[in-house]
């Protein structure tokens, strides 16, 4: 099995030594581990964002960082999908600009992609508001509809389901597993819920320590 | 004889010039200050506040001595033709010097206050970190920004001892309202231009205290979001 992640790096994050040796050929990954493991520091790796770790980072084929060769692709040159815990969505801008964020000129012309998207993550009503008149979970989904209108070529989620009430979760869970597979996109996912995890990823590792170890399927 | 509306005039104009000249540069070692990690950098903020600390007269001695026809800057600096001593563009100096801490403080303290997962996230959207530095941080920074700019024309209107040091107290080209009012006290018949003069300084005050407070709160309106996520964010974490 091909890998899709390759990660063998280590950084320090505060306070926090992270040694962190991950392979998957999973396409729907999933890292859990209590708070403060260090486990968004894992996607912070992937994703390309400071601070700069030492070692290997390969995903999709494609060398992003290799230390001692000097390589590094940086994070806009990634195509990553990266959906922080928190929103950051501009708080000055709508919701839909806020989705065109960084589109330029191709803004204008995203208006029927930003429709589906936002109709299947239930915020199409909410597209002129500012985010300070959003809920959480309503900021969530924004930011993951942010992410998806990319189109990504690999999903990074923090906790994307954390700030969502009962009845959206399951919804979200489905629309980031459609859009995963329609659009071959394989994700990586941060959660410390297992329900996250058992509903969104095939593979899972747990951070512990400032250690990753692979929980399932178990290592042969 | 005092001409009130000149010194007026002479006033704004190089408060202005300082002003927009300051921005550039409160802006760079604002963002420094704030985001980049660099050597020096304690030594770096310390300068920066000099011209707060130092007596106004000393800070002028000393731009005397940088700029003057003497040194090798000076000399320069007239051979292109842009003489400070003693000329509009000494007035300009003077303001822009003792008004910059305020304005760089200012800047830096707009930068700290925004979260750079802002610019991180703009950065995997696959905007380059300096178009996200224009499209992202500096509007999100913009309310503090403006005003900075206005504490430091401010100080630059009232700006008194580096400007007499620096530029001298000549009528109709060096002449700020500051001096002015100086020259006033000692001339009998001069009330009538020192009540317009007092009376300019004191609306421009008010104008820029009323500015200043308006702008702070903008700023904390347009990042009042971000404190509620980011605290959201460390109880979750």
């Amino acid at each position: 099995m091909t890998a899709v992640v390759e990660i063998d790096v280590a950084l320090e994050v505060g306070a926090l030594r992270l040694s962190l040796r991950l392979s998957s050929g999973a396409r729907r990954l999933a890292i859990c581990g209590p708070s403060g493991a260090g486990k968004s520091s894992a996607l912070r790796v992937l994703a390309g964002l400071p601070p700069r770790a030492v070692g290997r980072v390969s995903a999709l084929g494609e060398t992003w960082q290799d230390s001692e060769r000097r390589a590094f692709v940086p994070a806009w040159r990634r195509g990553v999908g990266w959906v922080p815990q928190e929103a950051h969505l501009l708080p000055h801008r709508s919701v839909r600009e806020n989705l065109c964020w960084g589109m330029g000129e191709a803004g204008a012309a995203a208006g029927p992609a930003v429709a589906e998207v936002a109709a299947r993550l239930e915020i199409a009503a909410l597209l002129d508001r500012r985010p300070r008149h959003l809920s959480g979970g309503e900021r969530q989904r924004v930011a993951l509809a942010r992410a998806l209108l990319r189109q990504p070529r690999l999903l990074l989620l923090d906790e994307p389901l954390s700030a969502l009430d009962r009845g959206h979760r399951g919804r979200v869970a489905a629309v980031i597993d459609a859009y995963a597979r329609e659009h071959a996109v394989p994700l990586v996912l941060v959660s410390h819920d297992e329900r996250d995890v058992a509903s969104l990823a095939d593979e899972v590792w747990e951070m512990d320590e400032g250690q990753l170890r692979r929980l399932t399927p178990a290592a042969s | 004889m005092i001409d009130a509306a000149a010194a007026i005039r002479l006033s704004l104009e190089s408060a202005l010039v300082a002003t927009l000249l300051g921005l550039p540069l409160a802006v760079a070692l604002g963002y420094a200050l704030a985001r980049v990690p660099f050597r020096g950098k304690a030594i770096v903020s310390a300068a920066v506040v000099g011209p707060l600390v130092l007596p106004p007269v000393v800070t002028g001695l000393l731009l005397l001595r940088l700029l003057g026809r003497q040194a090798p800057l000076g000399r320069l600096l007239d051979a292109v033709g842009l003489p400070v001593p003693f000329t509009l563009l000494g007035v300009i100096v003077a303001a822009l010097v003792v008004g910059l801490p305020l304005f760089v403080a200012a800047a830096r303290g707009a930068f700290e206050a925004i979260d750079p997962r802002y610019e991180e996230v703009s950065w995997t959207l696959g905007v380059s970190p300096w178009r996200t530095f224009l499209t992202v941080t500096l509007p999100l920074a913009l309310p503090g920004l403006l005003a900075g700019a206005v504490l430091a024309f401010a100080r630059a209107l009232g700006e008194f001892g580096a400007t007499v040091v620096l530029a001298g107290n000549m009528e109709g080209r060096t002449r700020t309202i500051a001096l002015a009012v100086y020259a006033l006290l000692d001339l009998p018949e001069g009330d009538a231009a020192m009540e317009e003069l007092v009376g300019v300084s004191l609306l421009l005050a008010l104008g820029a205290m009323v500015g200043y407070e308006a702008l702070s709160r903008w700023q904390r309106r347009r990042l009042e979001l971000d404190r509620v996520d980011q605290g959201a964010g460390r109880a979750a974490r």
